[in-house]
């Protein structure tokens, strides 16, 4: 262990008898890994949604994600090295994060009771954002495990299957819902943290800001709810050929 | 035409063993243009001589009126009953200061603590020549400085946020600001080095979670969001 450790975390000051600069670096990559994680989400639930245009855009799109343009029939290695790196910012972007929640009985009662007299949008939504957040310490947790070890199975027929048949659905409706509100209530924290979109007046800037977020989280969830009832469409009509996989029309109709 | 109105108060003594926390109802006619610090005069004079409240100026410009008001931080001397269409208004003590008695809390030690730690004055490298004209600064400068002069040290933002109600130690929007207030002034020779060792802790500015209850509820409606987000990122450049 360094001396200097010692020496801070017993006076409080480094050995220049400086405040640390760690808190700062701490509350930046916070925000960082909340921001592309956030960027991550936003493109990663339109990839997903691809299943609304039809079997053979999502099916087209894995191949693409698994590089079927260099590599023959595409590797699904690459769709679990992309799950590795955003295990890790996940769970970086969780143990930052982390330290924000009400710990103690007595922090969680002040924090309930000032909330429900104070009827206040914005502290609501940083509750909505810590209990999201909870949920998808466990949710993100399944589903990126999912993604890392059976990277192969995903596909118009695999992920049905696994949504429907595999009862996935439940965990599925709760982790979108939870990752959608929570994306939005991050970035509209980041662009009031930063005073990014400040502009000329903050103040109608700020409710600007929330209705576009709000807007967005909207279309977001409307897609994302209607791809997955998509996938429960083909998981049911799919059932009884389950572990059966997609291929393209264009495969089928050259084998013929 | 008047109505009957009815105000609620926690009344609670810390320093008399004996007294137990309850709610008091008191029901008075409302009077044309009443707030509610002439709301609780009247309560005292003429219902409960026991009850207290703290006020000086009854214009909004002291700060010692400050109480929950059907769960919002506000001054009593600035709230009309008249706001309150059912009539029925709840009153707490700000949380997060000492509880002197019943609506009455200690915000003065408090705020010399905030600004005793986050060094709320002036500090110049040169000796002031009192007998020299001082040194000019633009209009727009001085407009920055002085908005932020404006805080009556009420209280409304510390007891209106979350991270200050969970966090004991956190240094309040009014202590951020207090410190934005002087990284703006030219007159002040401090650099962001020094401000980091007044705020560069989870404590100070890295504690704010930007809830904003703070700038929503400042009666003075200082512009909080944008001078935190200032200090803010200023101090994660450091
Ligand atoms: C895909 C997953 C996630 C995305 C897109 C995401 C996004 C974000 C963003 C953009 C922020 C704002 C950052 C800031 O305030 O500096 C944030 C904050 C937060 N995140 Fe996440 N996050 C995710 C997962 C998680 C997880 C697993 C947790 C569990 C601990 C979590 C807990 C939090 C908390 C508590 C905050 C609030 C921090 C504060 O108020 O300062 N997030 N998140
Ligand atoms: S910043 Fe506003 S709410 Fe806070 S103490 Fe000053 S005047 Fe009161
Ligand atoms: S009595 Fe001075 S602000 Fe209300």
């Amino acid at each position: 262990m360094s001396q200097n450790d010692i020496i801070e975390s017993i006076t409080g000051k480094t050995v220049q008898k400086k405040k640390s600069k760690i808190p700062a670096r701490l509350d930046l990559l916070q925000s960082i890994s909340g921001l592309f994680l956030a960027l991550f989400i936003v493109f990663h639930l339109i990839f997903e949604s691809s299943i609304l245009l039809g079997k053979e855009s999502m099916y087209s799109l894995t191949k693409m994600f698994e590089a079927d343009f260099i590599i023959e029939g595409g590797s699904p290695l690459i769709i679990s090295m992309l799950a590795i790196i955003i295990s890790i910012l996940f769970v970086f972007h969780a143990f930052l994060a982390m330290r924000k929640f009400p710990r103690s009985y007595r922090e969680h009662l002040r924090l309930k009771t000032h909330a429900k007299m104070l009827k206040h949008t914005d502290t609501n939504l940083w509750i909505l954002q810590i209990t999201t957040g909870f949920m998808l310490f466990f949710l993100g947790a399944i589903h990126l495990y999912t993604m890392m070890s059976q990277p192969q199975n995903i596909g118009p027929y695999a992920s049905s299957d696994r949504i429907y048949t595999d009862l996935m659905w439940a965990m599925y409706l709760l982790l979108l819902v939870s990752v959608v509100l929570h994306t939005g209530a991050g970035v509209y924290r980041l662009i009031i943290k930063w005073g990014i979109f400040d502009g000329k007046n903050p103040r109608r800037n700020r409710i600007l800001s929330k209705n576009i977020i709000k807007a967005v989280v909207v279309f977001y969830l409307f897609i994302g709810l209607y791809s997955l009832a998509t996938y429960m469409k083909i998981g049911y009509e799919h059932k009884d050929n389950y572990g059966e996989r997609y291929h393209s029309t264009s495969e089928v109709n050259h084998a013929s | 035409m008047s109505r009957e109105i009815t105000i609620t108060a926690l009344k609670y003594n810390p320093s008399d063993a004996d007294s137990q926390p309850t709610f008091e109802t008191y029901t008075l006619e409302e009077t044309p243009g009443m707030t509610l610090y002439i709301a609780l005069t009247k309560i005292k004079a003429t219902i409960d001589h026991d009850l207290s409240s703290d006020f000086v100026c009854r214009a909004g410009i002291c700060g010692a009126c400050g109480m929950v008001v059907n769960g919002k931080p506000s001054l009593a001397c600035k709230t009309l009953t008249s706001s309150f269409p059912e009539g029925k208004i709840d009153l707490l003590p700000l949380p997060t200061f000492p509880l002197i008695k019943d609506l009455s809390v200690d915000t003065g030690s408090w705020m010399q603590k905030m600004n005793i730690r986050v060094n709320s004055w002036i500090v110049a490298n040169e000796p002031t020549d009192i007998s020299k004209i001082e040194k000019r600064i633009s209009p727009d400068v001085a407009d920055e400085v002085f908005e932020l002069d404006r805080c009556i040290e009420c209280g409304l933002c510390v007891a209106s946020c979350s991270t200050s109600l969970m966090k004991e130690d956190f240094v309040g929007a009014v202590g951020l600001s207090r410190i934005a207030r002087f990284s703006i002034d030219p007159y002040d020779s401090r650099t962001d080095e020094d401000f980091y060792e007044l705020i560069g802790d989870d404590d100070g500015i890295f504690g704010c979670m930007s809830l904003l209850a703070c700038e929503d509820h400042c009666p003075k409606e200082l512009p909080l969001q944008t001078k935190i987000a200032y200090m803010r990122r200023k101090m994660v450049m450091v």
